[in-house]
């Protein structure tokens, strides 16, 4: 069931014949040719972009080379694979080889509806257009009248993005054209995208059984994976239906096997879908681990509370705030069913029912 | 080596404790700094170190211990560190036809039932083999992380085994350290919790000396504060037994981490 763009045997023989890993520190000179990658800042590590701005920003920079991402799908398995398509068309862009393996449809499907580059280099995103609220004044140097403590308060900022630009952006109402998916070059990154791993069509019973009787095939599978992507110019991104496994331990272990992990879960079908608090959301994003490559310390985001939107052309992941209040008599009873939802308006994730009484 | 941690600890890279098993451990969270410590503590100590390295690529250890102040590449060269990356080891198994019979200590990926024979000789084989001209300490096993071998479908009382052949060879035999990091997920009291791991955890924590725990915040995530580690030493005087615990918060540096007490972290105070 897989779908090789160019022969996969070929480039791990070959990377792997080439006996260094690609966790060395790298030396610019030697490195910086290869498209679409960069060293980070923090440890000198060679990034790739996942095609997602947000998504790089949180991930401190981008995609490690030779690490593995790990992405829990939402229900409906429609962002992730979203997320999986702006890997695999970033990977187009920057000439990088692909490597895609799916179960439930064929790979080609998923390279077919690629989301297609916006390709003028001016384009700025559209995200930086914040839904403004009627209150807030236009102009940002208008003298405030009243509140005047807050004049000189930095604007709030919730979109993520750092000031550099790294990784295309693509607009999801269209796809890529086939013509754009050739042309590949000798030494370079290869990009694994493997969907829905886990799911019963891999022949996995993790997702079907409380005690499944395979339960170390895929952590020694994710294990493989890490060894091979550790000793090679590779990245992998791998979604998982993680809402399917019930055993939570087994879910930890297959995380830490992973370097990074994020978790999607959608509105879709659930009764947040119509709750006002997350109208202008269309899920909730996690990061439940960030690799510590080359250093003691991981990078921790600084925003624990994030939420997803798929505008009309673009994915993008931004810190999760709450609507104002505006309505002018606010009835006790509106108030609680509002805050009755699993994430409490101050955001600090724990579930219940309370009040907010402020 | 962190330095607090030391004086947390009381112990000194100049005067060692023989005989010490310490179980470092973690819950929702990444104790792994302390294995960085424990490498650079000993490796200071002029002990003779095997590292059982499963979990990252050798390049990782040692860009972290050149922060820290100490070459891994050297101490492997003198004689002093004989480090085991599991991850190298395991794809000439995993993918069989680039085969090459240089080490056995991955082969129980090939039958994971059959247990840790393998891994255990080659640990002895480390600590008792002389090749090297200096004379070197105590030996001390490292392995980060215990809890991966679960992963890769050997039994809990498989690797319960292979720590108590590990003890009874360095710790009561050559009187030296060992130092296992085992990480759980999940909750402490959860019925149908992680078997696996948490029996493990309850077996070593059973024959260690020491144990390190890192948790998470119970208060939630934190930006200035990583968690919170608690010591618990177990002392042996005469036939009473009592503990000590202590608990810490602690944050990571880029080259350390610091301990204080609770809730006196700068960013609070």
């Amino acid at each position: 069931m897989a779908a090789p763009v160019r022969s996969m045997d070929k480039t791990s023989a070959e990377s792997l014949s080439s006996n260094n890993t690609s966790f060395q520190k790298k030396t610019k000179s030697k490195l910086i040719s290869i498209p679409g990658t960069r060293p980070s800042v923090q440890n000198g590590q060679l990034l790739v972009s996942t095609g997602v701005t947000s998504l790089d920003y949180l991930l401190g920079g981008g995609l490690a080379v030779g690490t593995v991402l790990l992405i829990g799908e939402d229900r409906y398995d429609s962002y992730s694979r979203m997320i999986l398509k702006y890997f695999l068309a970033e990977g187009v862009v920057c000439r990088h080889e692909l490597f895609v393996a799916a179960a439930q449809d064929n790979p080609d499907d998923i390279l077919q509806e690629l989301p297609a580059p916006i390709l003028d280099d001016v384009a700025i995103p559209k995200a930086v257009e914040q839904p403004r609220l009627p209150c807030e004044p236009r102009d940002s140097l208008e003298a405030m009248n009243i509140a005047w403590r807050y004049q000189n308060l930095p604007k709030v900022q919730s979109f993520l993005a750092s000031s550099s630009r790294f990784g295309h952006y693509y607009d999801v109402s269209k796809t890529m054209e086939p013509e754009i998916r050739l042309a590949s070059k000798s030494r370079n990154i290869l990009r694994v995208g493997l969907h829905s791993l886990g799911s019963a069509l891999w022949g996995d019973d993790l997702s079907c059984h409380d005690n499944p009787k395979h339960r170390h095939a895929l952590t020694t599978f994710l294990y493989g994976l890490r060894a091979l992507m550790r000793s090679s110019l590779s990245v992998a991104v791998v979604t998982l239906p993680s809402h399917l496994i019930q055993d939570r331990a087994l879910m930890g272990s297959i995380t830490r096997l992973c370097d990074n992990a994020i978790a999607l879960e959608s509105f879709k079908g659930s009764e947040r879908e119509t709750n006002p608090l997350y109208k202008d959301y269309h899920g909730l994003l996690q990061v439940l681990q960030v690799p510590h490559l080359n250093c003691l310390a991981s990078q921790l985001p600084d925003h624990k509370d994030l939420a997803f939107k798929l505008k009309r052309k673009q994915f993008s992941i931004e810190r999760l705030h709450l609507p104002p209040d505006l309505s002018e008599t606010v009835s006790r009873v509106s108030r609680g069913e509002l805050a009755g939802s699993p994430v409490s308006a101050c955001g600090s994730g724990a579930p219940g029912t309370k009040h907010l009484d402020f | 080596m962190f330095t607090e941690l030391n004086s947390i600890l009381n112990a000194s890279p100049d005067s060692i404790t023989p005989g010490e098993l310490i179980v470092v451990s973690d819950r929702q969270s990444d104790a792994s700094f302390l294995v960085h410590h424990f490498l650079s503590f000993y490796l200071r100590a002029r002990c003779k170190v095997c590292f059982l390295g499963l979990v990252q690529s050798f390049c990782h250890y040692s860009a972290v211990s050149q922060r820290l102040g100490l070459s891994l590449t050297q101490a492997k060269e003198r004689g002093q560190l004989v480090f085991l990356e599991g991850l190298k080891d395991s794809l000439s198994i995993l993918i069989p036809q680039e085969r090459n019979a240089e080490s056995q200590a991955m082969d129980f990926l090939q039958d994971p039932a059959a247990g840790l024979r393998s891994l255990y000789e080659f640990v002895q084989s480390s600590v008792t083999g002389s090749g090297s001209s200096e004379d070197w300490g105590p030996p001390v096993l490292l392995v980060d992380d215990l809890s991966v071998l679960l992963s890769l479908g050997v039994s809990a009382g498989a690797v319960l085994d292979f720590s108590h052949y590990c003890r009874a060879t360095i710790c009561s035999q050559l009187q030296g350290n060992m130092v296992m990091l085992v990480r759980c997920s999940g909750e402490e009291e959860e019925e149908d919790g992680d078997e696996g791991s948490e029996r493990l955890l309850k077996g070593l924590t059973h024959q260690c000396t020491l144990t390190l725990h890192v948790q998470g915040l119970p208060t939630g995530f934190c930006k200035d504060i990583h968690g919170q580690v608690e010591v618990c030493r177990r002392r042996r005087r005469g036939d009473l037994q009592h503990n000590q615990n202590k608990l810490f918060q602690y944050k990571v540096h880029d080259k350390g981490a610091s301990f204080f007490a609770r809730g006196t972290s700068s960013a609070v105070l």
